[in-house]
């Protein structure tokens, strides 16, 4: 990194300290406005900062957190990695975390899904890594096909390497503008937002999942290269890994089907890669145990429909009770309809609270769904009336922060 | 289709249904069985024929593209229009209520075909129309203040062939002060939430259209939602 202009590497050095001061403070962990202040001192700094590196920088809708957390265990085999780990997204939070370890070579960077296209430009990352498109807070986001047309422009321009999940339509879509990609197979639960066309509009033939086809415009799925199945992934090679993650569900084994197919871009065979993914149990307080009293608590965040869906296909099973917490801030999108587009059939018969600033539209949701629960104030009520010793919570963006800033911060 | 039952039709949800539309069918579908009507849930999807034999048809939001593909599919099929023509009760939200009109705006404002069961014509505003939205009905209707979400670029103009649904206090509505539309027993509004969780009022409407008076419900979970949606929006 002795390259580095002096502005660039004055920008990086005041960010940091920044952001120090933030974290003494205690305001934040100081990612964004490090960022933030590092691009006053030089606009160009994020291409500074990334240039005589291999980057990778991994979008989603959901899993982002995660499997940059997981690419960068495994790439970690190789010497250190500069990541963004607290799920800083943006620019800002690019710069705080290249100019934390101005040393590596390597760096992995999650980036939001509209910023992918100016992130790419600007870094010229030799990896793109691309899981999952759905429907999520669109009174503020952009219309998913528009994102998936734009990623598929940005990466037409640019000489990436592209490892994306073929069994997602636009995320396939979009990778197709890459010339050079690398598919797997990594499976998609969520199916409601891709069944039209993204080429053409026609109606997608599905019935083979996980094969896809338009029989208007011939676009189907790519072959791919990487195989999941249940827990199994076969490489390349024809050779089968067996996954055994710490972290619960199938997102979380697609997240790490597409970590090994990353690091194997990288360097890292699969049997390298593997027991550094499974090192992961928690990433940003997700998916951690917390004792609380004799209850044990399990925190699941779910932002969409599609990550309610995965998180109710990990729960413990009855008579282990789920607390359901849903807020409508900002960061959460103000509009609840998405609850409408759950499935919560599956939760009848097992004992259910419902808390949140948007407990009343939860509470009407389950009552349609003829599930039976009971209205909370607070999440230590549900701990205090769970009858057993362990408790599942799943919950939106704002209210999972609200219950871990109560609780006190765990990673 | 069951001859007995009350068919809800929920058209393209393949294409049109963005954000919870299937709300709309549950909450129907819950409020006739608490009155021991049955009913059946019918899901066309874009591929298949439009029943003409409903009693309730649905259509959903959707983005631009779906829009459009919705939109052509639906005149070339027919049968929306003909089960309007015999007096079926159509709720379209969004995008598919500026389907039913005669023509909506596509990403550049050209004007595409609508399927012609409202009077109204819509095209894109300058700012899209995101937040809560409170507006009272035309009191023709009987249905008490209504609540819900708006995420749209439209802007509406009703002809002289379809009423206003309701008169805007809190949002944007079709852009002229108004709110949705209807005429005989199709309504159009621009209304997510969904519209009918939200509004008990308006699903009760929709049923009686389809079978006469209905006895009322004690209070539940949505109307305790329906106030506390208007008090915040009134705050």
């Amino acid at each position: 990194m002795s390259k580095l202009s002096l502005r660039a590497r004055l920008a990086a050095t005041l960010g940091l300290s920044a952001a120090r001061l933030s974290r003494a403070t205690g305001r934040g962990d100081g990612s964004v406005i490090g960022g933030r202040v590092a691009l006053k001192v030089e606009p160009d700094v994020l291409a500074e900062l990334s240039r005589g590196r291999q980057l990778a920088l991994v979008s989603a809708t959901n899993g982002k957190t995660t499997t940059t957390r997981l690419i960068t265990n495994a790439l970690r085999a190789l010497g250190p990695v500069a990541t963004n780990e607290f799920g800083a997204n943006m620019p800002s939070g690019h710069i705080t975390a290249l100019s934390s370890d101005l040393e590596a070579r390597n760096a992995v960077l999650e980036v939001d899904e509209k910023y992918l296209p100016m992130v790419l430009s600007d870094t010229k990352a030799a990896v793109v890594v691309l899981m999952n498109l759905s429907r999520d807070q669109m009174d503020r986001a952009s219309e998913i096909n528009l994102l998936a047309q734009k990623w598929r422009f940005a990466l037409r321009g640019s000489p990436a390497h592209v490892v994306a999940n073929c069994d997602e339509p636009l995320v396939a879509w979009a990778g197709l503008g890459s010339s050079n990609a690398t598919w797997v197979a990594a499976g998609q639960r969520w199916k409601e937002d891709s069944w039209c066309c993204p080429e053409c509009g026609g109606h997608l033939d599905r019935s083979a999942d996980p094969h896809w086809e338009c029989h208007e415009c011939g676009l189907r799925r790519p072959e791919p290269s990487w195989v999941l199945d249940g827990d199994t992934v076969t490489d390349p090679h024809g050779r089968k890994h067996e996954l055994r993650m710490k972290l619960p569900g199938d997102a979380n084994r697609a997240n790490a089907a597409i970590a090994l197919a990353t690091a194997a871009v990288f360097g890292v065979p699969p049997d390298n890669a593997l027991p550094r993914l499974r090192e992961v149990t928690s990433v940003a307080g997700r998916y951690s145990s917390i004792q609380r009293g004799p209850v044990e608590v399990r925190l699941l965040m779910a932002k969409n429909p599609a990550g309610w869906l995965e998180s109710f296909a990990i729960l413990d099973p009855p008579p282990v009770p789920v607390a359901l917490s849903v807020n409508a801030q900002v960061p959460d999108g103000r509009d609840t309809s998405w609850l409408w587009d759950v499935d919560y059939t599956v939760l009848r018969g097992r004992k259910v609270f419902v808390l949140g600033e948007r407990r009343t539209d939860l509470a009407l949701r389950l009552d349609t769904d003829d599930v039976e629960f009971e209205v909370i104030d607070h999440i230590d009520q549900a701990v205090a009336k769970t009858g057993t010793k362990r408790l599942d919570v799943v919950a939106n963006y704002t209210a999972f922060q609200q219950i871990r800033t109560e609780w006190g911060r765990v990673t | 289709m069951n001859d007995s039952a009350l068919r809800i039709v929920w058209i393209y949800p393949d294409l049109l249904s963005t954000y919870g539309d299937q709300g709309n069918a549950l909450i129907l579908e819950r409020r006739a069985r608490l009155r021991g009507i049955p009913t059946e849930i019918v899901h066309v999807h874009s591929s298949d024929a439009v029943p003409v034999e409903g009693d309730v048809y649905l259509l959903g939001g959707g983005e631009d593209r779906p829009q459009i593909l919705a939109a052509r599919r639906l005149i070339a099929d027919g049968g929306l229009k003909r089960a309007a023509e015999r007096g079926a009760a159509v709720l379209a939200i969004c995008a598919g209520y500026q389907i039913i009109g005669e023509t909506f705006g596509d990403d550049k404002d050209n004007p595409i075909a609508g399927v012609g069961l409202l009077d109204i014509r819509s095209g894109r505003g300058d700012r899209r129309a995101v937040g809560e939205l409170v507006a009272d009905v035309d009191p023709a209707l009987g249905v008490p203040r209504i609540t819900g979400f708006e995420n749209h670029q439209g802007r509406t103009q009703l002809g002289p062939g379809t009423t206003p649904l309701s008169r805007t206090v809190v949002g944007v509505g079709n852009g002229d002060g108004f709110e949705g539309g209807y005429a005989g027993h199709v309504v159009g509004s621009y209304l997510h939430g969904p519209a009918l969780p939200r509004n008990p009022g308006l699903a009760d409407l929709l049923l009686r259209w389809t079978v006469g008076e209905i006895p009322p419900l004690p209070p539940g979970w949505g109307e305790r939602l329906r106030e506390e949606r208007l008090a915040a929006a009134i705050g």
